[in-house]
């Protein structure tokens, strides 16, 4: 870990200020991925701005009818707040469904969507990877890919996104409230927040510098049976290597988003048209143009029939 | 004491404190956060410096330059050693490659340096200043492309035979011929490899984490170029080892080192990704059996091969051993050969050799008894001997081998198991009940200790033996107070300090019966010393309550200590009894699975352990040492698997978030049953061990039992959903 300097912002413009000015600042806010990375030096900020104080720690109606998260909530009480239990019940199945209690009393919303891949490559800084040092190479590639993706990928990079939380909110089709420096404010639907890595695997999220995170909104509730299905090695505490964020309609229509398998949170709105004719046809069109190794190609089988298990647990 | 025939009655038979279920005597000190593990030592090391070790970035090659210009002026920092710098190093028999790399390198994350600063923070941040350059070399990481070029090992008795295996397996009515595989496994012990070295003139003091002192010690003065007596070593408490902390590992020599530089106290602990890399690991087998039996299922030719690697000059994965002695069978053979690979060295990992050789033998018997249609837990007691096969003059011990099959088979419900794979559900979930036999020899190793009697009546031991977690604390404490008529508060027990007699040390499941019964041996001392004190005839004496008592004397044992007390020492070796039979521990596993229909997640319902080791010393540590085993069997079967990149020649997956071994929610409903039994040719403890026994062969048991749930036969560890899915049957 380099040495770096600590301030508390006051205001998110402010915080947002001195990001835009200082290449080498970062935002922290629970740290649980971001201490870990600076003691790899996979990250090395000089500048550090505390974002803890600034008051978006709270859960509020909004007047169409849904809710707005702030950036500082916490996973556990996201994932335990009464109307997101009851009207989103595939984001605090989701929630739950990610790293340890421990983790989830510190881990924040924002930073659950700014956390970054677990690529193993990435994270041993004596093997290239592009993400980590544009240029170098995908050691990934041609490597261990049991974990990786399977679609979205590129020469460059087949990493994933790690997080359950964001899957749901892809599902629910949540919105990313931003303010930069300037005191401009921004709407990013969360289909548009993350980025599949192209030539610039290190370019994550649509976020300029300085620009930060305020809050997430969620439209009002969509009807139907809501499940998230994260299968994993172990019962607990792995990574997914494939999930299911779904929400289903009794007549058999709804929607459905992937994790596991994409550097983003993987939805194509047009393949859940195909959700009443069963998962084979959804996946199909989910996940066409799949690009898999010998070793990740059985998530292809998994993610169509996790999502069969949710279609006929959800049945009538 | 010589033990050259077996056991007669004894003190211990009493088992008035022998055999009872009593809780840790160290329990308190851990859950209070008092047990000091070897990073912990504040008081001792009030000026300690911290240490961060470098590891190299390649597998194979030679550091063609380092800058540590960068690190030396560091803020904080007070040395930077390399191998340059270290001076002569010597290596230690018991390591393969050297523990300090340069400029030649070995293995991936081999050490190569160690940066020594006023803060932790400090020394890993000068760490990542150091730059190398290398120039790589070729290296062999893919052991099914070696299997080819592998060597028959020079020693380690890598093959054996009787009869004539080939001509009587072709000529067998029912054959099985088929390939398994295991993975290189990490052993991931809670506690790093950590140390605290501290030099006081030319004599060096270290606190650290190792399973054999006495061991540790000849290493560190092979390496360092030191008489061994002016090393002085303490491991009073281990946070787990399972293998890995055997031998001397990079930690002790890196603190020494940088102690010796800084001119401080230096501790040093392992990061995590160094334990995959830097540290050994269990290797990888590839391994092929033949069975050929008769119609009524009885073993007519048994044939295991195995392959595995090695860095040069290393040894053999002995994945064959259990199949010399486990099962009947005229005609045999059996065969090791060691490749040549460059990846990091291959070392014991718990219950070596039979823990991955059971993996692979236990499913070949399930697919054996399968096309026999025959039960299998039948066709492993058709398959019992009583004899040594390969030697039939050689008897078991003791061997209740099958006793722990039928009683396991009982308490299971094994009647309930449906033979035909892939036909019970319960709701979402595939069903499916597996079995396998446990099976690991029993070694004795010379062990002793000290026993001083004091004025308050306390016996106090003192032997360089160790506790990993295992409970030696206080089978030593029961050992002492059933020999002296005492109860186990008025003993106490102090480990792991070179200063005390050298013991069998923790290793080979050997530990629990060898170093009580260096106890035992000490404590007969005692006895005879407070006898002739007294004037007593130490034939007619007693021990108990806290007296000893000859007719209608009785003398208690605070008196009769004096204020000068009285002190013993005495060490158990072992004679030819222990080669006069053959002495081994048995056991089965029974467990049922359920598998996801949808998605073949594999998780386990239920599991039941049933052991044959000789005297148990105290149920409940003994248990937690099944348990514990058990669990980690289930690591073995389902998730563990240190990946390796085949062409840049290391495991990828090295930190617990990418090794992934069992968490709380795996773990269900585990059941232990030990055999009432003693065997009189181990020990005066008639105990054996089962800390390894625990493992072997639950992979297996598990592996079987997913068959059984889905019809799909998984012959590759570990058995993940992706190695089944395509074979279940089809949904929607």
């Amino acid at each position: 870990m380099r040495q770096f300097t600590y301030e508390r912002a006051t205001s998110a413009a402010s915080a947002a200020a001195a990001v835009a000015d200082n290449g080498n600042a970062k935002f922290i806010a629970g740290g649980t991925n971001l201490l870990d990375l600076m003691k790899l030096e996979i990250e090395t900020p000089t500048h550090l701005i505390d974002v803890n104080g600034l008051g978006l720690d709270k859960i509020e109606a909004t007047e169409k009818g849904g809710l707005k998260i702030g950036a500082l909530v916490r996973n556990t009480d996201l994932a335990a707040d009464e109307r997101v239990r009851r009207d989103y019940g595939v984001l605090t199945r989701a929630l739950v469904a990610g790293a340890s209690g421990q983790l989830r009393n510190k881990a924040t919303t924002a930073g659950n969507l700014l956390q970054r891949t677990r690529c193993p490559y990435f994270y041993d800084t004596n093997q290239p990877c592009n993400k980590r040092q544009p240029g170098s190479g995908c050691s990934a590639i041609g490597g261990v890919t049991r974990q990786l993706g399977i679609v979205g990928v590129s020469d460059q990079c087949i990493a994933t996104h790690p997080s359950d939380m964001a899957v749901a909110m892809r599902a629910l089709d949540a919105t990313v409230e931003t303010v930069k420096s300037d005191g401009v404010t921004r709407s990013i639907p969360i289909a548009d927040f993350h980025r599949l890595p192209g030539d610039t695997p290190h370019i994550e999220t649509a976020l300029d510098q300085g620009e930060i995170i305020t809050a997430v909104t969620l439209p009002p509730p969509v009807a139907g049976r809501h499940v998230y299905r994260k299968v994993r090695d172990r019962a607990s505490y792995a990574f997914a290597l494939v999930s299911v964020a779904a929400i289903v309609r009794p007549d058999g229509t709804g929607r459905v988003a992937l994790g596991g398998v994409a550097h983003k949170p993987w939805r194509v709105e047009a393949a859940e048209a195909d959700m009443p004719n069963g998962a084979a046809t959804v996946m199909r069109k989910l996940l066409d143009g799949a690009r898999t190794t010998e070793e990740n190609e059985f998530k292809v089988t998994l993610a169509e029939r996790t999502l069969a298990g949710i279609l006929e647990e959800t049945k009538g | 004491m010589r033990f050259d025939t077996p056991a007669t009655n004894n003190p211990i038979d009493q088992m008035k404190v022998v055999g009872q279920a009593i809780t840790r005597i160290d329990g308190p000190r851990k859950v209070t956060g008092t047990a000091t593990y070897a990073y912990e030592w504040h008081d001792a090391s009030l000026k300690a410096a911290y240490g961060y070790p470098v590891g190299a970035a390649i597998a194979k090659g030679r550091i063609s330059s380092m800058d540590v210009q960068a690190a030396r002026q560091a803020p904080g920092v007070l040395a930077v050693v390399t191998a340059e710098s270290a001076g002569k190093l010597g290596k230690g028999s018991l390591n393969t490659a050297t523990l300090m790399g340069g400029p030649e390198i070995q293995h991936y994350h081999q050490a190569i340096a160690v940066v020594v600063a006023e803060t932790f923070e400090q020394a890993r941040s000068a760490a990542q200043l150091i730059k190398v350059d290398y120039v790589e070399a070729p290296g062999a990481f893919d052991l099914a492309a070696e299997m080819e070029n592998a060597v028959k090992p020079e020693s380690g008795d890598p093959d054996s035979a009787a009869g004539d295996f080939g001509p009587a397996f072709e000529a067998a009515a029912v054959k099985l011929d088929e390939r398994y595989t295991t993975p290189d496994q990490s052993h991931a012990m809670m506690e790093p490899h950590a140390s605290l070295a501290v030099w006081n003139g030319d004599e060096l003091t270290l606190w650290t984490s190792n399973q054999m002192i006495a061991w540790n010690r000849a290493q560190i003065a092979a390496t360092l170029g030191m008489e061994e007596d002016k090393i002085h070593i303490m491991s009073p408490f281990i946070g787990g080892g399972f293998g890995s902390k055997l031998f001397l590992r990079s930690d002790a020599l890196l603190a020494a080192l940088g102690a010796k530089a800084a001119g401080r106290p230096v501790k040093l602990a392992l990061p995590r990704p160094f334990l995959m890399n830097n540290t050994t690991h269990r290797p990888a087998t590839i391994q092929r059996i033949r069975i050929g039996a008769g119609q009524d299922g009885r073993i007519t030719a048994i044939g295991h091969e195995s392959w595995s690697g090695d860095l040069p000059g290393g040894g053999p994965e002995a994945a064959v051993m259990q199949t010399r002695l486990l099962y009947a069978g005229q005609h045999r053979m059996t065969a090791m050969r060691l490749a040549t690979l460059d990846l990091p060295e291959g070392n014991a990992m718990r219950a070596p050799g039979e823990a991955p050789g059971l993996m692979a033998l236990e499913i070949a018997m399930d697919e054996m008894a399968e096309k026999l249609g025959i039960d299998p837990v039948e066709f492993r007691i058709i398959n019992d001997t009583q004899v040594d096969p390969e030697k039939p003059e050689k008897q078991f011990s003791h061997r209740q081998f099958v006793e722990c099959l039928r009683l396991g088979a009982e308490r299971f419900g094994w009647e309930r198991r449906n033979p035909t794979p892939g036909s019970v559900r319960d709701g979402r979930w595939l069903v499916g009940m597996g079995v396998a036999s446990a099976f690991r020899n029993n070694l004795v190793m010379k062990s002793g200790a000290r026993v001083r009697l004091d004025r308050e009546g306390v016996v106090t031991v003192e032997t360089d033996m160790t506790d990993i977690g295992t409970g030696t604390y206080t089978i030593i404490a029961q050992t002492a107070a059933e020999m002296m008529g005492l109860t186990v508060d008025k003993v106490a027990v102090n480990l792991g300090d070179t200063r005390f007699p050298v013991s069998a040390g923790s290793g080979g499941q050997w530990g629990a019966n060898s170093s009580t019964a260096g106890v035992y041996a000490a404590c007969v001392a005692l006895r005879e010393k407070i006898a002739q004190k007294l004037g007593f005839n130490s034939t007619d004496v007693t021990f108990a309550d806290g007296e000893i008592r000859s007719g209608n004397r009785a003398i208690s044992l605070a008196q009769a200590a004096g204020d000068d007390g009285i002190t013993a020492e005495d060490t158990i070796e072992y004679g030819d009894v222990s080669e006069e039979k053959q002495q081994s521990t048995f056991g089965a596993h029974f467990v049922e699975v359920g598998i996801d229909a949808y998605t073949a997640e594999i998780r386990v319902r239920r599991m039941l352990g049933v052991a044959a080791a000789g005297r148990i010393l105290n149920p409940i540590t003994a248990r937690s040492q099944m348990i514990g085993a058990m669990t980690m069997g289930v690591g073995g079967a389902f998730m563990e698997e240190l990946a390796v990149d085949k062409r840049r020649g290391f495991f990828v997956n090295h930190d617990l978030a990418g090794y992934e071994v069992p968490v709380h929610a795996d773990i269900h409903d585990q059941e232990v049953i030990f055999l009432d039994e003693t065997d009189p040719y181990s020990s005066p403890m008639k105990a054996k061990g089962v800390g390894e026994l625990g493992l072997c062969g639950v992979a297996a048991a598990l592996a079987n039992a997913v068959h059984n749930a889905t019809g799909v036969r998984v012959r590759n560890y570990p058995v993940t959903l992706d190695k089944i899915i395509r074979d279940l049957p089809r949904i929607g």
